[in-house]
């Protein structure tokens, strides 16, 4: 089976301390370490596995710029068997539905049986993986939570639906499956890992490549476009706890107490 | 003595004598040697261990471990029977061979003792051989009846080894008894033919079984002879045979399992020997995947392995109820060694060990604090081939989720926390500690005597900053020209190398060594333990490096640290070693004297000290690792330090700190138990000199 995997590098909110910047449009950049989507970290490790049952090839495909080599190379350590970066500076400032359209335009070069995506990006809104089959006029699953093959080019899916139950689906192939975390333990990438695939070449493809209208994407063509971002304000009878991890943990445990939420 | 064999001439049995016994020694002989062979081959195929320099230290070990039985002791009474037993097989060796000798040919004589000496050592040996006889029977009766519980085999591990070991014992009893009716039944045909008798030692075993049979008719007293030396004989052989296919082949390999020990504490073997760190690349395969990649020497300890138990009686994750037990780690591997490379039918190999024989979690619940090591009386190695394994297991990317983040964190952002490289040094900006001490940041712009190696979990965690600037504020009040590295100090990679991240560390290893080389430092100080191991033994070509209890325990001689009494009157102290500063690195005065220089500090020792101090739970990425297990060992170092009548316990490691809070908590102790870092302690009781104003 032929997967392709739509991976997008992403601020590791983990690992940073995510703050506004004075001007109030975007977050701090300075400073900030990055790594894969976790969620498409997941939909990596799915593809491996259903490669390694079933026989095929898993690339992973970005749109971004140079830096975002980094996480092709880190999921090529897991195990993908391509990287492709797309990247064209007519690209940047897309929206959803253009990055959407861009992966289209690079889905109808390849052949490929399954596209898988994360449900969601860190700093995204989930809509990729939807508009992309719409585009593509593939079947689409969301919060996909097990991938079973079947033999007649079906699989028997999983999806996450309200209070942890279980919706199960058959659908076919090719498709497109929006990947929910937990759907596996994704294995482990060691740095030896990423030195052996340091020096593999990774295709890039630009607008031309792909036969994509420069004027279709990229900022000027977003119709979504990010106007600010705000940290709540304090709402009535909303307390911040101060002082160190101590201090704050008695005081919350004397606060729920106080208000008999624990015996 | 030559006479002793006489009537292997005389014999009027279907095959003489002497060429009964040539047969049975050819045959054993050549078993032993094919055997031998076949018990090689895996040494050979395994991977390389440098194993030859140094050899008269390691004769000294040597003389030390295996002569003179130097960790026996540590558990009494098999201790002692095991020495006796020891001492007994070493003085009967040179008997054995003669009589194999001596049966064969009438006038091969015992090379060098005659006359009195040869009587000596006819007496001595007989007693031993005596003394061997009672071992067993005792030891037999400990097997049966007593069953101390260390020998027991948890049912995940297969059946009781009881039957083993009592045939075992069995088997080394008939041979003493059979030695013993031979000179016994020689002596009492002597006795009534009127000829020279032999001295036998009073209440030897032979001299018992001559009393039991003087008055027997002459024929069976020859047939007893005849009938005790091919018993001896059969028994001798076929237990040399039968060692190597058991505990047992301990006597024949531990002499080299000793000889061939590690020699360097606190270190940690290479990915592949003779592999520098540049060429690693090339290496295809890290870390031991399959039985194969072991090095020879590792194979060796699971041949010599003499299944006392001792290793896990002492491992703490056995005490908690974690999958390991070192004791089957080395077990198990035997039986695959066995069963891979059988002494009859062609060796298969390649198998993976992960999956078949161990699990996962079996071996991350390792806090590799060498408790084990520190027990073998064969000094078998287990954080190396623990470290081995993970490192196989770090290649297959198969790594529990709970260290995955910790890992990456380590890897973008040079701590575990994925805490910011900038706020390293916030710990110094705390306000009360600014005005008191302060601390320069070696960025280029500072320049400093020593470094203060401060390491992830005391610069980022809340609680252990305090540990921080209590070491500070030492350093400060002993005139030390010091400063820290702050955002350009990354973590000391020490539990990234122990869970087997090698190339991590080396990438953690290799920026610190440049930026504490760029520092100018002449000598490096640190409080934590494992930072202290990582910078003496995993890093090369920097500054010698002191912990915390070294440095004062040195001021405190100097008379440069003056304490005040202490004023907690009811409270009684303990000090829990940890294990990178003890058993690691054998720092256990230092911090016991710094204690004991405090007026008025009571302090009592935990029954599990210095040496066979219990780990508290393990530090760096241990402390995200999710086990399975009864209890924590925190609690039970907590319950142990309650025992020994101690309300206080002191410590010398951040991590230790975390997991003996911790615990307190979990143990319902809060109020009753308290923990301080040794470095608070001196910081608290410190006598500061009023400044003189000028």
């Amino acid at each position: 089976m032929e997967i392709l995997v739509c991976a997008r590098r992403v601020p590791d909110t983990s690992e940073n301390e995510i703050e506004l910047n004075p001007a109030g449009n975007d977050i701090e950049r300075d400073d900030l370490v990055y790594s894969i989507n976790e969620w498409d970290n997941y939909a990596v490790e799915e593809a491996l596995q259903i490669v390694a049952k079933v026989g095929g090839n898993v690339t992973v495909v970005t749109v971004g710029g140079e830096d975002d080599e980094e996480i092709l190379r880190r999921e090529m350590a897991m195990g993908a068997n391509h990287g492709v970066l797309i990247s064209d500076d007519a690209f940047s400032g897309s929206d959803g539905r253009g990055i959407a359209s861009i992966l289209a335009a690079y889905v109808k070069t390849g052949k490929y049986d399954l596209i898988l995506t994360g449900v969601q990006a860190e700093d995204g809104g989930a809509q990729v993986g939807g508009m992309l089959a719409a585009m593509l006029d593939y079947p689409f699953a969301s919060l996909v939570n097990s991938i079973e093959v079947r033999s007649d080019r079906k699989l028997k899916i999983s999806r996450e639906i309200e209070g942890g139950n279980k919706e199960i689906n058959e659908i076919d192939l090719p498709c497109v499956l929006s990947i929910q975390t937990g759907i596996n333990e994704p294995r482990y990438v060691g740095m030896r890992g990423i030195r052996q695939v340091a020096s593999v070449p990774i295709p890039t493809f630009g607008a031309a490549d792909l036969g994509v209208a420069a004027a279709a994407v990229g900022k000027g063509a977003a119709k979504v476009k990010r106007v600010d971002y705000f940290v709540p304000v304090q709402g009535k009878g909303a307390r911040i706890l101060k002082g160190s991890q101590e201090e704050i943990i008695d005081e919350l445990l004397e606060l729920v107490k106080a208000k008999g939420g624990l015996n | 003595m030559v006479q002793h064999f006489q009537f292997a001439v005389q014999s009027t049995w279907l095959f003489s004598g002497e060429s009964l016994s040539s047969i049975i020694a050819l045959i054993g002989v050549a078993c032993f040697v094919y055997i031998m062979a076949r018990r090689l081959t895996p040494l050979f195929r395994g991977q390389p261990d440098f194993r030859f320099d140094r050899p008269l230290l390691r004769l000294q070990g040597v003389l030390k471990f295996w002569l003179a039985q130097w960790k026996h002791p540590r558990y009494r009474t098999a201790g002692i029977i095991h020495i006796l037993i020891f001492t007994g097989f070493i003085i009967l060796a040179p008997r054995a061979f003669y009589l194999l000798i001596a049966g064969m040919s009438e006038h091969s004589v015992m090379p060098g003792l005659s006359g009195t000496a040869s009587h000596l050592y006819d007496i001595v040996r007989e007693y031993a051989a005596t003394i061997v006889f009672l071992c067993m029977v005792t030891a037999a009766i400990r097997r049966l009846v007593f069953k101390p519980a260390r020998y027991a085999v948890p049912a995940r591990y297969g059946k009781a080894h009881t039957a083993d070991a009592i045939f075992l014992l069995g088997l080394i009893a008939l041979l003493m008894v059979a030695d013993g009716l031979f000179e016994a039944s020689q002596a009492a045909r002597h006795a009534q033919r009127g000829q020279a008798v032999e001295f036998l030692a009073v209440l030897s075993l032979p001299w018992v079984l001559k009393s039991a049979l003087i008055s027997a008719p002459l024929s069976t007293l020859w047939n007893f002879q005849f009938g005790a030396y091919v018993l001896h004989d059969l028994t001798f052989f076929f237990l040399l045979c039968y060692r190597p296919f058991g505990i047992q082949f301990h006597v024949e390999t531990s002499l080299f399992s000793v000889f061939f020990a590690k020699l360097d504490r606190g270190t940690l073997k290479p990915v592949r020997w003779g592999v520098s760190d540049e060429h690693l690349d090339q290496v295809k395969s890290f870390g031991v995947k399959t039985f194969e990649d072991f090095t020879w020497k590792h194979m060796l300890d699971f041949y010599s392995c003499a299944d006392c138990g001792r290793c896990s009686d002492n491992c703490p994750a056995n005490a908690v109820g974690r999958p390991l037990s070192p004791r089957f780690i080395t077990i198990k591997a035997r039986d695959y060694a066995f069963q891979h490379y059988p002494v009859l039918g062609r060796h298969h190999n390649g198998t993976p060990l992960i999956g078949s024989i161990y699990s996962e979690h079996e071996i991350w619940s390792c806090t590799t604090c060498g408790a084990c090591e520190e027990e073998c009386p064969l000094l078998a190695e287990y954080i190396d081939k623990i470290v081995d394994l993970r490192r196989g297991m770090i290649d297959d990317g198969n790594v529990p989720q709970s260290l995955q983040k910790p890992l990456k964190a380590l890897e973008s952002r040079g701590n575990p926390y994925g805490k910011m490289e900038k706020k390293k040094a916030d710990w110094i900006k705390a306000k009360e500690f600014q005005q008191t001490c302060s601390v320069k940041i070696l960025d280029g712009n500072n320049g400093a005597d020593t470094l203060y190696f401060v390491d992830s979990i005391t610069s980022y965690d809340d609680r252990m900053q305090a540990i921080g600037r209590a070491t500070a504020r030492i350093l400060d009040h002993v005139g030390e020209n010091f400063g820290i590295l702050g955002a350009d100090e990354k973590d000391s990679g020490h539990e990234v190398r122990r869970f087997g991240e090698e190339m991590l560390f080396m990438a953690l290893r290799d920026h610190n060594v440049q930026a504490i080389k760029a520092s100018g430092v002449q000598r490096i100080v640190t409080a934590d333990p494992h930072a202290y191991n990582a910078l003496k033994h995993d890093y090369k070509d920097v500054p010698p490096v002191e912990h915390i209890s070294q440095v004062i325990a040195s001021q405190v001689k100097a008379g440069k640290i003056k304490f005040n009494p202490l004023e907690d009157g009811k409270n009684v102290y303990t000090y829990h070693d940890p294990c990178y500063l003890g058993r690691h690195n054998q720092i256990y005065d230092d911090p016991r004297d710094v204690l004991d220089a405090i007026p008025d500090l009571k302090r009592v020792e935990m029954k599990r000290s210095r040496d066979r101090s219990f780990c508290c739970g393990g530090g760096g990425l241990m402390l995200f690792y999710e086990p399975k297990e009864d209890q924590r060992m925190g609690v039970k170092r907590v319950q142990m330090a309650a025992e020994a009548g101690a309300n206080v316990i002191v410590t010398a490691c951040p991590f230790c700190m975390v997991n003996i809070e911790d615990a307190i908590k979990v143990a319902g102790m809060e109020g009753k138990m308290t923990a301080i870092d040794m470095a608070e302690l001196v910081d608290q009781q410190l006598v500061r000199e009023i400044p003189q104003s000028v």
